[in-house]
């Protein structure tokens, strides 16, 4: 398969924006996507991470100062038709007057490619996306899944120079968008073409990213690999939004943090420390009581076929979720020691 | 439900009876026209007599009827379209503001818009005495039912997300335009067409202040020989004046029909021909 010939690095300066009735949905905001990468803008809805690929894209310009390059040329000043870019919107916005193969073909249609060249693209994207059958249906003859296909199979069709992705696979059920995000991160990575991708499920987000930009109330949380993003969140805002997380508050005291339900050892932990912060996979059963950190009741279990999740009550109104395969059957009401090691403590 | 219920035959009964007393008047005018002496009623014979007068008497009156209808028309899709459309794009105040003051034709009864017209250009002699004076009225009264048919029709898709859809793939204003806001709201336009032919070929009010003895339209005449001649010649005048719009209408809605959109694509051709 052909696609651009060499893929589009993005580069954004102090791009910021105001709307007109004076809000700031983005603060000033730098930020480099390396050819061939796929970068996912991670936030709750309001956090700035559609504004941003709007940006990107040229549906929105930053405000005054704000530049957007790319491969190093400025062009803050194209808008979205100029740019060459393949955008795909959570609503499809595929045109209800065409037919499938009419839609992916409008491009094309649109750069004046000759008919022949421009059937044998639109049949080739058709087959890359397996919806060749569909060819001849109308827009409102498709499921979810099927407009979603035909919308990348239209975007990819021009070879765009980046693919912008805004929450494809929000409005689509669980088991799909499953299916769906696994065939688009293998598309991505075959067709080896630099993506910036919006969505505010983390789960996406780690499936997908290269890199994660976490974003809250339109500043940058974070920026890491999916890995470092889990593992080192870089403030209490990523830690939370992230996965589960335990909290409790509580102080330090001769190297161990005291909390309810009793206290965890932890040389290296900062004297200031107020709250701690643990994933509940990190939370193990102690042999016995006597050797254990945290000590408390099972107040509930739940049983997620591969794993388990329980809730244990610490005392205090402090519950404590613990996740992983359970040796034995544990019954609420039951006594339980945790341990958690140092190593997987945060505090910010 | 069962057909044999005495609500059943109730229920009919009232439906017949309803139609008949709507049907009845269109019938005997009809027949009216037909008739040598409506007087004497179907009795004295039918006749084309009267239909022959009229044809030979008025007819410069549905010519001109017609090419007002058309011309309003035409100057309603090129005026109403792109106001519904800067209307759909663009919700602020001032477009709700515009929206609202469109209506004001249809409210203001025509009488006194006609009165305005008259007023304020009626000293303006070649133009008083044309026929597009009485177009100009036209296209203020219907203006607003083809911008409102428009604009509901843009108001039910995502138009906003569209335009960005085929600009993203690379396409101008122009082309947007042509390609994708027209074509889907094309229910609209053509629901706005109909409204708009069928009130100009129909208006009475305006136009027979408008009107000078050599731009007489359909209506205004119709209104003359009920006024003015025998009963049989009136309904006779109505009679033509089905047999015009009725086709007219039917024809419209014919030529907008979707017909095989010139974007197609064969992929059953073989994918190695040149152009």
């Amino acid at each position: 398969m052909t696609q651009a010939p060499a893929s589009l690095s993005i580069t954004l300066q102090a791009c910021a924006k105001t709307f007109d009735d004076g809000t700031r949905v983005l603060e000033p905001l730098d930020l480099s996507i390396a050819a061939g990468e796929t970068l996912v803008l991670l936030g709750p809805s309001g956090c700035g991470k559609t504004t941003t690929l709007r940006i990107v894209a040229g549906l929105e310009r930053p405000d005054a100062g704000g530049r957007v390059l790319f491969d190093g040329d400025d062009v803050t000043a194209l808008d979205i038709a100029q740019r060459n870019v393949g955008m795909v919107f959570q609503s499809y916005a595929l045109f209800p007057n065409m037919s499938v193969a009419e839609n992916v073909g409008y491009g094309l249609r649109v750069r004046r490619t000759p008919a022949a060249e421009r059937t044998a693209r639109v049949r080739e994207m058709l087959a890359m996306m397996r919806i060749e059958a569909l060819a001849d249906r109308k827009v409102d003859q498709l499921s979810g899944g099927q407009r979603q296909r035909v919308a990348l199979a239209r975007a990819l069709a021009v070879r765009p120079r980046a693919l912008l992705l805004d929450e494809p696979l929000t409005a689509l059920d669980a088991k799909l968008r499953e299916a769906l995000r696994t065939e688009i991160s293998a598309l991505l990575r075959r067709l080896h073409i630099t993506s910036v991708y919006v969505t505010h499920d983390q789960a996406e987000a780690m499936a997908l990213g290269d890199r994660i930009v976490v974003m809250s109330h339109g500043r940058v949380e974070q920026i890491g690999s999916p890995r470092e993003i889990y593992q080192r969140p870089a403030s209490r805002f990523v830690a939370d939004f992230i996965g589960a997380m335990n909290r409790l508050p509580g102080r330090m005291l001769a190297g161990a943090f005291h909390c309810s339900g009793g206290s965890i050892a932890w040389p290296q932990g900062p004297e200031r420390a107020q709250e701690i912060l643990f994933r509940p996979e990190h939370v193990r059963i102690a042999e016995s009581e006597a050797v254990a950190d945290l000590r408390g009741t099972v107040s509930a279990t739940f049983f997620l076929g591969d794993r388990s999740r329980v809730l244990v009550d610490i005392g205090d109104d402090r519950t404590v979720t613990l996740e992983g395969a359970m040796r034995r059957p544990l019954r609420p009401g039951e006594r339980l020691g945790l341990r958690i090691d140092a190593q997987d403590l945060l505090t910010f | 439900m069962p057909r044999n219920t005495l609500l059943f035959r109730l229920q009919l009964a009232f439906t017949v009876a309803v139609c008949a007393f709507l049907v009845a008047p269109v019938v005997l005018s009809m027949l009216a026209g037909v008739t040598v002496n409506y007087f004497d009623g179907i009795n004295s014979g039918l006749t084309l007599r009267w239909i022959i007068e009229v044809w030979s008497g008025y007819r410069d009156t549905l010519f001109l009827s017609i090419g007002i209808a058309l011309a309003c028309v035409g100057l309603c899709l090129l005026l109403g379209v792109p106001a519904a459309y800067a209307l759909a794009r663009g919700r602020s105040r001032w477009t709700r503001l515009v929206e609202e003051l469109l209506v004001m034709p249809v409210a203001v009864p025509g009488l006194a818009t006609a009165l305005g017209l008259i007023t304020t250009y009626g000293a303006l002699g070649d133009f008083r005495t044309s026929w597009t004076f009485i177009l100009v009225g036209h296209v203020l009264f219907t203006l607003p039912f083809m911008v409102r048919s428009v604009a509901a029709v843009l108001a039910a898709i995502d138009l906003k997300t569209l335009e960005e859809g085929a600009a993203s793939l690379g396409a101008g204003f122009v082309r947007r335009f042509f390609d994708i806001v027209l074509p889907n709201c094309r229910s609209g336009i053509l629901a706005g067409a109909l409204m708009v032919v069928t009130l100009s070929m129909g208006e009475f009010n305006m136009t027979w202040l408008l009107h000078t003895p050599f731009t007489k339209t359909l209506p205004v005449g119709l209104a003359d020989a009920y006024a003015s001649l025998r009963l049989e010649i009136g309904s006779a005048y109505t009679l033509i004046f089905f047999a015009v719009i009725v086709p007219l209408l039917l024809a419209m809605q014919a030529l907008a029909r979707p017909r095989k959109s010139r974007l197609a694509i064969d992929l059953n051709r073989p994918a190695t021909d040149s152009p």
